[in-house]
């Protein structure tokens, strides 16, 4: 099984997330689109890995994992915040600092 | 065939076949399951086509030699992050279901163009980079995978780890910080609360639900002595049956606004109304 595959493979996901990211409305949906964004990052990084050989690539997949968990926590944070000043989670309604 | 099977032993070969199956079928589960996390209108069920692709990932990252991202995976995304997830869907509303309606003219269709664009060029980065086969060995840097980690996120990578470290604890103090709410108002005392009830007109508590009904649940109102159903004694949650629908019943003294932000209790409720009510 060539990592090549693995590497396509991640390119489809990231691009599905960054689809995602540009239609969807709702910003909790949003986030999980730039969740599968990351995850598509580590698929390449553990099949790049694999191709060389050494583990570097696995623990650059760590660092962005643990990257993501504190993005999500404080992103979800700040959604909380504007749904209770807003009543609303649309990235639409968050437009106070437009103009 | 002989050539085949000098080239490598049957056990290797029946092996790839195997990976191989295995690799496609989770490759067609994880970008079905991806286009239908973009797809759907609901947050609870883009929470759960994002699960069923990341357990896709994870096992994907066993079979690229990787197990202890494999559970990393499973552990902190499917079960600690997307958990998260779905705790601030049920926060923020279950019903918070996508529009979709275009704000933007013909956003969607430059969404999609750029989508187009990004695959292409990546894709053409990708065969313009000649990526070889898999190397034969990993334990170049330890004896097996999880040793291989400890010692280079240890020795070369301390420095990045200990950064880490402060991210999370600066994340965890935001999120801290985010989430809290000031009080505006000052907390109601047992006498406000007492003048409140007062003012609703209903002095005694709220019948139990399901009590003398015809069924005994929680989402039946009780019946009352004179024959009729109280939809007080029903949870104002458990009251709409379809999560977008507004409550059937809203208590009165809800729809009223009993203000106590000057610290002065509420007025007692005027003579009128009593008598109404008898």
């Amino acid at each position: 099984m060539s990592p090549i595959h693995y590497v396509v493979l991640s390119v489809i996901l990231f691009v599905i997330g960054g689809v995602g990211v540009l239609v969807r409305r709702n910003a909790i949906v949003v986030f999980m689109c730039i969740e599968l964004m990351l995850n598509a990052c580590n698929l390449a990084f553990v099949a790049f890995a694999r191709v060389h050989g050494n583990l570097d690539g696995q623990v650059i997949a760590f660092f962005v994992m643990v990257v993501a968990a504190a993005e999500v926590v404080v992103g979800l944070a700040i959604l909380m915040a504007i749904f209770r000043a807003r009543r609303s989670a649309s990235v639409d309604d968050a437009n106070l600092l437009k103009y | 065939m002989s050539h085949v099977l000098a080239a490598a032993p049957s056990g290797t070969n029946a092996d790839s076949i195997a990976v191989e199956t295995v690799f496609w079928i989770l490759a067609v589960l994880s970008v079905g399951a991806a286009l239908a996390m973009i797809l759907v209108r609901r947050a609870v069920h883009c929470a759960i086509m994002l699960a069923v692709v990341m357990l896709c990932l994870a096992t994907m990252y066993a079979m690229l030699g990787a197990p202890f991202l494999a559970f990393v995976q499973i552990i902190v995304y499917t079960g600690a992050v997307l958990m998260l997830f779905l705790f601030v869907i049920m926060l923020i509303g279950i019903s918070s279901a996508d529009s979709i309606v275009e704000t933007i003219k013909g956003q969607r269709m430059a969404a999609g163009l750029a989508a187009i664009g990004l695959f292409v060029v990546l894709i053409l980065t990708i065969g313009h980079a000649a990526i070889g086969p898999a190397a034969k060995t990993t334990a170049a840097n330890g004896a097996d995978n999880l040793t291989g980690l400890a010692r280079l996120i240890f020795t070369t990578y301390v420095f990045p780890f200990e950064v880490t470290g402060a991210l999370l604890i600066t994340a965890a103090v935001g999120a801290m910080v985010l989430a809290h709410r000031e009080r505006t108002t000052p907390k109601p005392t047992q006498r406000d609360l007492a003048a409140k009830r007062l003012a609703s007109g209903h002095l005694a508590p709220d019948p139990a639900p399901g009590v003398y009904a015809l069924h005994d649940a929680a989402d039946r109102p009780a019946l009352l002595p004179d024959g009729s159903t109280s939809e007080l004694s029903v949870s104002r949650t458990l009251s709409p049956r379809d999560p977008g629908e507004e409550p059937r019943f809203v208590r009165p003294e809800e729809t009223v606004a009993v203000t106590t932000e000057s610290g002065e209790p509420v007025a007692l409720p005027t003579t009128s109304s009593r008598e109404a009510d008898s």
